[in-house]
């Protein structure tokens, strides 16, 4: 039974992403302002924040999918914004909601990309498919099509086809928002084996803070667009910042007006 | 203004997507699995509803010009009127409507829930150009498929106008001559040109419909927004293009 230590894996350079004064806005609403990091090659980088803080919108401007108003993103030198830049650097997104091809089997759903970019035989797929499946125990699921499969299912598809793609560089929306503690943990050492042994950059979004504190090489927290924290996850005990501290430590009132309001 | 600059605004990504789409002609051959599957949704499945309509054309035709014919006398010419009429104008028109109907809503709904389900945007991300795998064997498909659908269109139609032409009291002509006189009067030409027609008909219902399927934005209530929008235009695209084929084809 194959564990995340055997992931098919052959060594690839990773990657680094940078993004300076990074700005997006939809018509006149601002998401992103002014945003600036790096993340070096081999780095695992958690990104955290509230809900609607524009986590996913972030991500998206590192595969192309999103171009910034202001400022630059790019990919180991190359423009983000430049589709080429998606030939030159192996990038992998696992999508909040998955994203899954919903026409196609779980199966053909991880083979795709093997297969339309002739990565390897059809035996050769086979094998890493069903080794990707494995790990992240979805053996029985490989028939299914997406309809059939529960949520915390469909996250892990999402996954394991994104590690059948043999990325650079990993981004992770909110991986483990769906799945068990024992799945999370699963998830949390296939990240951290992805560093140890094939050094691939990983970048990953999540409000999960036993997966932030125990894999993070650095931590970044978005509020309302704006980076307000960067640093290394011991950091995160004692923050300087009053918001992270709010952000990190909800003191649930339930004398707040706010549910006072739900009780009438 | 914001509707004509709406109108200009599909047309050059339409024109786009074209050239993208065929910018991955190459990559055909090992696509052919799903060329071969699109020839199934476009061509097969299309055909019943196309045999029972262009039956009824073919008959209504003859019935009509039999009817119109049976005082002036010009009834024996029967057999040439449907069958011009069938191969040069309905044949053609009749399978690009019902493509539209039926397959360009189809591809116009799939594509839409597609983009809108980010399954779009998760092709994009692994480096496959969505030109290349969803909308070139799609076009290659309806371009392999649309002569079949025309020219059984007008067999049909041509069969429906002869049993028609026998049975009802007032017209009375016999198969023989019937078609008889559709051979005299007509050549292999005249259903050239109405394949043409069907060509261009059914590559630009398509194209629009895979356009406007990939540009959907929104939730899920958008894809139903697209399909509409995607019959709609090609309808009024069929139409249009009609005129301006058939008169650039009269060599006009
Ligand atoms: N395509 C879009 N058009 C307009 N607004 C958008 C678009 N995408 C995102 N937004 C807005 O950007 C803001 C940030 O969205 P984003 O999805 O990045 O949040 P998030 O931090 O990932 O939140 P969550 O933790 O809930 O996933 C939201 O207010 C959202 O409404
Ligand atoms: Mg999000």
């Amino acid at each position: 039974m194959p564990t995340p230590s055997d992931l098919p894996l052959p060594p690839a350079a990773a990657a680094s992403v940078t993004l300076e004064h990074l700005s997006k806005s939809f018509g006149t609403f601002e998401v992103l302002h002014d945003v600036s990091l790096s993340v070096t090659p081999g780095e695992i980088f958690v990104l955290m924040g509230p809900s609607g803080s524009g986590k996913s919108v972030l991500l998206k401007h590192i595969v192309g999918l999103e171009q910034p108003t202001a400022g630059r993103v790019s990919v180991d030198r190359h423009d983000a914004s430049d589709p080429t830049t998606r030939e030159k650097v192996r990038m992998a997104l696992v999508f909040q909601a998955g994203a899954l091809f919903n026409s196609m089997t779980v199966y053909d759903n991880l083979a795709l990309y093997p297969r339309e970019h002739r990565l390897a035989s059809e035996e050769g797929i086979r094998d890493k498919v069903m080794r990707a499946l494995q790990i992240l125990s979805l053996e029985n699921a490989a028939h299914k099509v997406p309809a059939e499969l529960s949520g915390g299912m469909k996250k892990r598809v999402a996954i394991a086809r994104a590690l059948v793609m043999e990325p650079q560089l990993m981004l992770y929306d909110e991986p483990t928002s769906e799945l068990d503690p024992v799945m999370s943990a699963t998830i949390a050492e296939i990240i951290a084996t992805l560093k140890e042994q094939y050094h691939v950059t990983s970048m990953v979004v999540t409000h999960d803070r036993d997966l932030a504190l125990g894999i993070a090489d650095r931590v970044g927290i978005l509020l309302g667009g704006r980076l307000v924290f960067l640093g290394p996850p011991s950091a995160l005990s004692q923050p300087a910042d009053p918001r992270v501290a709010d952000f990190l430590n909800p003191r649930i009132d339930l004398q707040n007006p706010r549910f006072k309001q739900l009780e009438t | 203004m914001r509707p004509l600059v709406r109108v200009l605004e599909g047309i050059g990504s339409t024109l786009q997507l074209l050239v993208r789409a065929a910018s991955y002609t190459p990559t055909l051959p090992r696509q052919f699995g799903r060329f071969i599957e699109q020839c199934y949704l476009i061509g097969y499945t299309t055909m019943p509803i196309v045999a029972i309509l262009s039956f009824f054309i073919g008959s209504v035709l003859a019935l009509q010009s039999g009817h119109a014919g049976q005082n002036v006398g010009y009834k024996q010419f029967i057999g040439a009127l449907v069958g011009l009429t069938m191969a040069r104008e309905l044949g053609p028109v009749m399978a690009a409507v019902l493509l539209a109907g039926r397959v360009g809503s189809a591809i116009a709904a799939e594509l839409a829930s597609m983009k809108v389900y980010q399954e779009v945007d998760a092709l994009e991300t692994m480096n496959i150009p969505p030109a290349r795998m969803l909308v070139l064997p799609r076009l290659a498909a309806v371009l392999a498929m649309m002569p079949v659908l025309t020219i059984m269109a007008d067999l049909v139609g041509w069969f429906g106008g002869a049993i028609v032409a026998k049975y009802t009291h007032f017209i009375s002509i016999d198969p023989t001559s019937y078609f008889a006189n559709l051979r005299q009067y007509m050549d292999f030409s005249d259903v050239l040109n109405g394949l043409i027609k069907a060509e261009v008909f059914g590559f630009t219902v398509v194209l629009v419909c895979c356009n406007i399927g990939l540009n959907t934005r929104g939730g899920p209530r958008e894809i139903g927004a697209s399909v509409t929008r995607a019959v709609v235009t090609s309808l009024i695209l069929i139409l249009v293009l009609d005129f301006f084929v058939t008169k650039a084809l009269m060599g006009d």
